[in-house]
Formats: structure tokens, C-alpha cells, sequence
């Protein structure tokens, strides 16, 4: 009972259509407490459905999400007191100044004076936008705004937290910055929620769930998730790529041919070596820089599910 | 030929300059990446290069015409899609590109023609007759690209065009751009996705206002012993946070 108590989130048969579009189709996993949990996919997979489901501001067709063992949708007031919530847009103040905007959130979560200037000191540390506090948000930096909505989100402490897509648009460097910060938040207990569009931050995660088209395609650890992966995965480098894609999508020696930065990525049976691959390009007069066996990546696993 | 030339471009806000005597040019027919840290300075020297911004100094030239007298000039020859597509959620397909057809002021022939042009080259026949809101987020941006192609235009700037795109509408929509390239046309995009940076031929790296890096992708990574572009920037982006600021 104290395990489900404790349970931070938990989504059972989640289901949601908009009209004739089916946003969410029968969704189940749960958040552990201290983990940091990925919800990765694009755009329109369900990903902000199931976060506002989560936080009350919308209503499931049918399943349920409970919050530490509690329905959400009837526990409105238990949710939004004990969860942070960062939402996609940006939803500061634009004329308020850095600080005034922490001041703000400070004040909206009745926290008391002394306690608040204790809480802003920390979070600037891990922030770094102490020489900023004097500038107006709307004239920071997308990275910086992003690090500021995490701030404002955590000055009252919650115990879980919850982000949907924070890194959208953000550049590389400030992603690398900002998830650290989730890192460290993490290790002292803070249980994240946290959506996104990159793959690559499926690494950084404790566990991550792949979602395409309002389905779950799998669940697990970034390593067991890169395991699962079926095939044996060859790099094909290539000063062309999209020539070298377009001459072998088809090609029925392969399982699948993709196109992925400075080469093509193929997949195929068991049966497939190196070798095989550098005779077919030769046989269609295609370059190649080398060939070499690969262990899969989050997207050509990503890729490979959403195939099938 | 050179399809957009820089010199020396600078532009201030006050007293923060965000671009600071930035050089360079763009062959016709290249794939320019156009890459650096938020507010590094992209988005002002794309505005000035698109004519929606006067230059506090320096020259440039797009399409050969100059961004201080011939901006209006400029916005005929140049397609602009950026990643909040701008399309009407409540007009189907079909609606949107006689839309951006009139904005562009074709004639009613001329919409006709190039809205069956752009309907097969993007394959999007189908979708033809459907709201945009309901259109997946894949098909919606080639829809953008499509409205930013409709007068023709030989120069693309794209920004940040992928973002949010699944893997697969993603490589597709490169695939777009590859084709768009061979047929001559000159495409500038900016992108945080570094395995984008990989497919174009010579890519830039801003960095506090300034062009930190500007070659191949290949000659970047042997310059900084890099097997890729994201280990690349990191690099560029990281030794000149290190370095002390200028003012």
C-alpha cells in the first residue's frame, strides 16, 4: 500500500480523442520516485495530452493517472500543491525582470519572504543567472529563459516535477546545461517527468518510454531499450548520402536503409557482413567512405519501431 | 555565382551589438548551414538578410541586391519558412497556397498552375482538400515549404524547419531540400539538430555575434579531431565561452 502511496505517477489505460483524431490510445506506465522518466517522441505522439492530463487541465475519455496513489482528476487541489509544472510554451512574464519573476511564483505559493530570498540564492547557483537578475525575461536568451521557467517551477519545492518538452529549440550547449540540472535535482530526491523531441536525450534518462501516434512502442532503460534492437545495423559512410539513400531504400538485400548525418544507416538479417554491403555499392558505381558495424542509436531504434 | 554576399554586416540594439562585422557568401545551388548557441546572433543577421531589418553597418547583397535600398526586391526573390509554420489552421491545403498566392501577387493562372506544381512536387494531392489542423505536423511542414515556394523564389531561407519533426518526416523533408538544391536553388538554414549540419556543404558557426567556424562539415571535424558536427560545436561554441569577453 505505502509502494503505491509513494508511487509518484502512475498511468493506467489512458485514452483520449479529439473529434475523429485519437491522441491517446490506451497508454500505461508509471513514474518511480527519484527516477527521471522520458516520454519521447514527436510532435502531435500525445506527449502535452498526457501532461495535461497529469495536471488536471483535461479530461481523459477513459483510464486513469494517479498522483502518489490518488486520482488526479478528482484530486485537483493534492496535485497542483505538490507538483511542478513547466509547460511547453513559455509562460513567464515578458516585462518582469529575473527577479521579480522568481519573486512572483514565490509569492503565488505563499512561501515566506526570508524563505524565498534562501531559495533564490540556491537556485541561482545551479542557474547562473544571478548577473542577470536585474534584466527583463523577455530580453534573455532562449537557453536562459528555459533555465528561469525551471527556476520559478521549483521555488516552492515540489517533489515531482514535470516538463513538457523544456529543450525545444534550445541550443545544444544549453541543453547539455539544462539537463544536468535535472541530473542534480534527481539525485537529491526530485522525481522528473520530462517530454522531448531529441532522442539523444533518451541517454540521460533512468528510464524512458518511445511514444508515436498516441502508442506506446516500448519502455525501458536507454541500455535494455538499445538491446531490444532486432537486426544487425551497418554505417555506411558516404561524401553523398542522400545519393547512396535514394539508390538502396528499395534494395531487397536490406531490412531498412536511412539516411543519418554523413552516411546512411542499413539494417539487415544475419546473414548481412560488411563485405556483402561494399559489393552491392560497387555494383551500383556508388562511393563510400567505409563500412563498419555499429551498435544502434535511440533513432534507429525509434526508426525501427515506428515501422512496424 | 554568388547567391548571398556579406560584408563586414553589423548590427546594434542600443548598446548590445548582435552581429559584429560578420563576412561571408553563399554559392547558388549550396546548402548553408547556419548554425550557433541561442542568441548568438542568427535570427538578426537572417532578418537583415531578408530585408526586414536595416544593418547598422556593412554590406550585403541577396540575389545581388542590396538589403539597404532593394529589401523589397529582396522579399520577391527569397522564400522564408520558419518553424511556427504560419499557416491558416482553418483553411484546408488548397486554401492556404491560393492564400500565400495572392500575398505573393500571382494571378489567378499563375495560382492555379503553381498549386498543382507544388502539390505533386510535395505529394501532398491527397491532402489536398483537408484542414490543416488536421494535417500531421510532418505534412503541415512541407505545406510551409510550399507556401514559401510559391512565386519561385531561387534563394530558401529555412529556420530551424525541422524542430518537433518526427525522425522520419525529418529525413524526408531533407531529401526535399536535396532536390531543391540540385535544382539550383540556394537553401540557408539554421538548425539545432547537429546531424543536420552533416548533410550541408559548408556550414557556420556564430558565436557571440561573430563567425567562430565557417567550412565543410568534413574539414570542421578534421580540424577538431571530431567524428561529428555535435562534438564539433560543442568545441566551437565552449573555447570561445572560455575565452575572456570583449567588453
Amino acid at each position: 500500500m505505502t509502494a503505491i502511496m509513494n508511487q509518484p505517477i502512475r498511468v493506467e489505460n489512458l485514452y483520449k480523442t479529439y473529434g475523429d483524431v485519437n491522441a491517446v490510445k490506451k497508454v500505461s506506465f508509471s513514474v518511480n520516485e527519484g527516477e527521471i522518466f522520458g516520454l519521447i517522441g514527436p510532435d502531435g505522439a500525445g506527449k502535452t495530452t498526457i501532461i495535461r492530463i497529469l495536471v488536471s487541465l483535461l479530461r481523459a475519455d477513459s483510464g486513469r493517472i494517479s498522483f502518489k496513489g490518488r486520482d488526479v482528476a478528482g484530486n485537483t487541489a493534492f496535485v497542483r500543491a505538490n507538483i511542478g509544472y513547466m509547460p511547453q510554451r513559455f509562460s513567464l512574464y515578458p516585462d518582469l525582470t529575473v527577479d521579480e519573476n522568481l519573486n512572483f511564483f514565490g509569492d503565488l505559493f505563499r512561501i515566506p519572504k526570508a524563505i524565498q530570498i534562501q531559495r533564490k540564492e540556491r537556485l541561482f547557483e545551479f542557474s547562473k543567472l544571478a548577473p542577470f537578475k536585474k534584466r527583463r525575461t523577455g530580453q534573455l536568451s532562449g537557453g536562459m529563459k528555459q533555465k528561469l521557467a525551471l527556476s520559478c517551477m521549483l521555488m516552492h519545492e515540489p517533489q515531482v516535477i514535470i516538463l513538457d518538452e523544456p529543450t525545444f529549440g534550445v541550443d545544444p550547449i544549453s541543453r547539455e546545461e539544462f539537463w544536468c540540472i535535472l541530473k542534480s535535482l534527481a539525485q537529491n530526491g526530485t522525481t522528473v517527468f520530462v517530454t522531448t523531441a531529441y532522442m539523444d536525450e533518451a541517454r540521460l534518462c533512468d528510464r524512458v518510454g518511445l511514444i508515436f501516434e498516441g502508442d506506446v512502442l516500448a519502455i525501458d532503460t536507454p541500455d535494455k531499450l538499445l538491446k531490444s534492437f532486432t537486426g544487425s545495423l551497418y554505417r555506411v559512410g558516404s561524401a553523398s548520402p542522400h545519393t547512396a539513400y535514394e539508390k538502396l531504400q528499395n534494395n531487397p538485400m536490406f531490412v531498412s536503409v536511412d539516411l543519418f548525418g554523413d552516411g546512411i544507416h542499413i539494417t539487415g538479417d544475419q546473414a548481412l557482413t560488411v563485405n556483402k554491403i561494399k559489393n552491392e555499392m560497387e555494383r551500383l558505381a556508388l562511393s563510400y567512405s567505409a563500412v563498419s558495424k555499429i551498435h544502434p542509436e535511440m533513432e534507429d531504434l525509434f526508426l525501427s519501431l515506428m515501422k512496424k | 555565382m554568388i547567391a548571398v554576399e556579406v560584408k563586414e554586416l553589423t548590427r546594434r540594439f542600443g548598446n548590445f551589438t548582435a552581429v559584429k562585422k560578420v563576412s561571408f557568401s553563399v554559392r547558388k545551388g549550396e546548402i548553408f548551414g547556419f548554425l550557433g548557441a541561442n542568441g548568438a546572433g542568427k535570427t538578426t543577421t537572417i532578418r537583415m538578410l531578408c530585408g526586414l531589418l536595416v544593418p547598422s553597418s556593412g554590406q550585403a547583397r541577396v540575389a545581388g541586391l542590396d538589403v539597404y535600398t532593394e529589401y523589397e526586391q529582396i522579399k520577391k526573390n527569397i522564400g522564408y519558412m520558419s518553424q511556427r509554420f504560419s499557416l491558416y489552421e482553418d483553411l484546408t491545403v488548397r486554401e492556404n497556397i491560393r492564400f500565400y498566392g495572392g500575398v505573393y501577387g500571382l494571378s489567378r493562372a499563375q495560382i492555379k498552375e503553381r498549386t498543382e506544381e507544388l502539390l505533386s512536387f510535395l505529394k501532398l494531392h491527397e491532402q489536398a482538400h483537408k484542414l490543416t489542423a488536421s494535417l500531421p505536423l510532418g505534412w503541415k511542414q512541407r505545406l510551409a515549404l510550399s507556401t514559401a515556394m510559391l512565386h519561385n523564389p531561387q534563394i530558401i531561407f529555412l529556420d530551424e524547419p525541422t524542430s518537433g519533426v518526427d525522425p522520419v518526416s525529418r529525413k524526408n523533408f531533407w531529401l526535399l531540400i536535396y532536390q531543391l538544391a540540385s535544382e539550383g536553388r540556394t537553401i540557408f538554414v539554421t538548425t539545432h539538430f547537429m546531424d543536420e549540419a552533416e548533410y550541408c556543404n559548408r556550414v557556420s558557426i556564430m558565436q557571440d555575434g561573430v563567425i567562430a567556424e565557417l567550412d565543410s562539415p568534413q574539414e570542421l571535424k578534421k580540424k577538431y579531431h571530431a567524428s561529428n558536427m555535435q562534438s564539433v560545436f560543442m568545441n566551437v561554441v565552449k573555447r570561445a565561452q572560455n575565452e575572456p569577453d570583449s567588453f
